[in-house]
């Protein structure tokens, strides 16, 4: 085994604390996946390696899992991801029209990357920005409807680096870091919440002896008012000794499902 | 029917250009929810909930209160947040990620306290970037702010909460899917029933999954109480409830409406809705609750937004997206392009969705393009009864999850509503729109 990394010490860092979030490791998957295309952009395979170390599983499971999502690229995409979304809200306000103006204006067809590898274009599903449409977004950062001039004039932006202040490079999806949190362990959690189960459990049993007895009482009253058989008193416990029952009641084993 | 003056549950400080930051929370009663539910006793807060009986607003409209009284009996459990927003023209919960991120948390909050989970993980869609640094970001004030973490408020009631991101596939909205995805895997539908997350979730632990509307409900439910909530609508459909409205209208939005006491009508037309049909056209078609819903055409305009008469009348109100075509809409092209969308988005798993998508894309980019068939026509339904057998409402399901038989919807509608623009595409050999 390697003793060196193709993730960086920070990225390996930041990888080891989002692990730490979760009861089981695999669950940082696609976090770590981010953080590795944060890193170079996409997600190589050298990144792949280091992530299956990471979360002790093999670089096939990671590339077969993140093969499945749109958003990780297992090959090289431009410093600039531009999507356009062609769903039914923007294709009714021109949004093919505005992807065949981005295919010839960037002389790529959609999912190519531009020859200086700064632009790779994107065909979308809805990126749920409907109310501005057709709707485009860089980076996964919404940029507002765009037209054919529009779209132009913000491709002319990106590449002069006059966005990139609010449009990270591709790869940087969450610039917070998360700073709180696990300020309570697990033990501490785990205490508090059975405290409230067997809370919740005495409640509960209190209230099916309550209307056990209650049952009983009927019963037995039912049975003085019909006949001087001195049966009906009879109460057995159940299990766990918590409730009772009558024996008319047997066909409601459950008194609380009711 | 009217608009009525309803009050804002979820859309109260929209207005406020830094509604997103901890200080307009606190400035407007943020995280009084929060402190009078750590007043109340879990149980209550649940019976809270389950008394106003909310329509889940994710899309399956389930009663929020019904799903945590399926977990009950089991103590070890997760609360999972849908912030997975992907049916198209649904963009409710993106304005609430991102505008009110600590509505959101506060929900989730008073929701973790009432089932007694052990964490919480809130799913937000990968393509939400700003929306995932909004709430990372409040989450992390919210823990300075001493009501997340440990012992919130001095109750004694801890609970951690982790933000985690999505990475572009529509299916990882589907509840189970979304679990596979948390777990690092494939989004994946889990088969159900017989075992629901309420009992088989997250890890194999009982697990909630609900959606950011019906988290970000709460705060409001537990400071005005249930009587209030219950006061507003009519019948199930208790409360207000975010519409977006997108597609050929002057106003394309988000609104929070009472539900039944509005209609479409309403909605699309009202001057501070939809403010009408745009360039002065009439009104082709609209589809009532996601692409996965059967549209309604003009005479159905009138019809109240209320989940049980949208199911009444043949659809569904689903993820509350409403978009509306104009009579110079192509609905070969409009109902092309949503089969396109699922034919991309078919997980693969089950053969009728993942085979049927594509056939049926197929045939209606051979129509929209001029080289269909007139027998193209029964053939497209045929193969969407293969996916749905009988093509009813709600349709008989063939595969894991719905998915599949959602596709059907707008080809199914199409042809029954504009069956003649279908046959000029195919004997004019191409489309008239263009």
């Amino acid at each position: 085994m390697s003793t060196t990394t193709h993730l960086s010490a920070d990225t390996m860092t930041r990888a080891r604390e989002l692990i730490a979030l979760y009861p089981e490791p695999r669950s940082a998957m696609i976090p770590l996946c981010h953080l590795a295309q944060e890193q170079d952009g996409w997600l190589t395979p050298e990144a792949m390696a280091d992530i299956a170390d990471l979360l002790g599983t093999t670089a096939a499971e990671v590339l077969g899992t993140a093969s499945f999502y749109d958003m990780l690229h297992t090959e090289p995409v431009g410093t600039h991801v531009v999507s356009v979304c062609t769903n039914i809200a923007c294709l009714l306000n021109g949004a093919l029209e505005l992807l065949e103006h981005a295919e010839h204006s960037l002389g790529v067809n959609s999912g190519g990357t531009t020859s200086d590898g700064t632009i790779t274009l994107e065909e979308a599903e809805c990126l749920a920005d409907c109310d501005r449409a057709p709707c485009v977004q860089v980076n996964h950062r919404f940029v507002g409807a765009q037209s054919a001039e529009s779209f132009d004039r913000l491709v002319g932006e990106l590449r002069s680096g006059a966005r990139d202040a609010e449009i990270p490079q591709h790869g940087t999806l969450n610039r917070v870091r998360r700073t709180g949190g696990l300020g309570a362990d697990g033990a501490r959690i785990a205490a508090e919440r059975l405290a409230m189960v067997e809370a919740i459990s005495a409640r509960a049993a209190a209230a099916k002896a309550a209307e056990a007895a209650r049952l009983a009482q009927a019963a037995k009253a039912a049975d003085e008012a019909r006949t001087a058989e001195p049966a009906a008193d009879v109460v057995h416990s159940d299990g766990d000794a918590k409730t009772a029952e009558s024996p008319q009641s047997a066909d409601h084993p459950d008194g609380t499902d009711g | 029917m009217a608009i009525t003056d309803a009050p804002k549950i979820v859309t109260s400080r929209l207005d406020h250009a830094d509604s997103h930051t901890l200080e307009r929370y606190l400035a407007t009663g943020g995280y009084d929810g929060l402190r009078k539910a750590l007043t109340m006793t879990p149980e209550a807060v649940a019976a809270e909930v389950d008394a106003v009986s909310l329509l889940g607003r994710g899309g399956a409209g389930f009663p929020a209160g019904r799903k945590w009284s399926m977990l009950r009996k089991a103590p070890v459990t997760y609360l999972v947040i849908n912030g997975d927003e992907s049916e198209p023209a649904t963009f409710k919960d993106h304005l609430l990620i991102e505008r009110d991120p600590h509505q959101l948390l506060e929900g989730v909050l008073i929701a973790a306290y009432a089932l007694q989970v052990t964490q919480v993980f809130i799913y937000i869609r990968g393509e939400f970037a700003l929306g995932l640094e909004r709430v990372q970001s409040a989450l992390n004030d919210a823990y300075a702010h001493g009501a997340v973490g440990a012992d919130i408020f001095g109750s004694g009631f801890s609970i951690d909460v982790v933000v985690h991101p999505g990475a572009g596939a529509y299916i990882c909205g589907e509840e189970t899917a979304l679990l596979e995805s948390l777990e690092g895997k494939r989004g994946f539908p889990r088969i159900k029933p017989p075992f629901f997350p309420a009992a088989i979730g997250l890890y194999g632990e009982p697990t909630v999954v609900n959606n950011v509307e019906t988290m970000s409900s709460l705060p409001w439910i537990i400071v005005n109480g249930r009587d209030a909530f219950t006061a507003l609508g009519e019948g199930r459909s208790t409360g207000t409830r975010l519409f977006a409205l997108a597609g050929h209208v002057n106003k394309p939005g988000v609104f929070e409406v009472e539900m039944v006491k509005t209609t479409f009508a309403d909605l699309i037309n009202a001057p501070v809705l939809g403010g009408g049909v745009r360039h002065g056209r009439d009104l082709k078609a609209f589809i009532p609750g996601g692409v996965s819903a059967p549209w309604f055409g003009p005479d159905q305009i009138d019809l109240p937004l209320g989940q049980d008469e949208v199911a009444d009348a043949g659809s569904m109100l689903g993820s509350g997206s409403v978009v509306v075509m104009d009579d110079h809409t192509c609905a070969v092209r409009a109902s092309w392009r949503i089969t396109k969308f699922f034919a991309r988005e078919s997980c693969g798993q089950c053969t009728p969705c993942r085979e049927g998508s594509g056939w049926l894309l197929k045939i209606m980019e051979r129509i929209e393009s001029g080289r269909g068939r007139e027998e193209d026509l029964d053939l497209l339904l045929d193969v969407c009864d293969n996916i749905a057998p009988g093509l009813t409402w709600p349709p008989q399901q063939t595969t894991i999850c719905v998915l599949g038989p959602s596709i059907p919807s707008s080809i199914g509608s199409a042809i029954k509503m504009f069956r003649d623009e279908f046959l000029v595409h195919i004997k004019e050999g191409g489309c008239p729109y263009e």
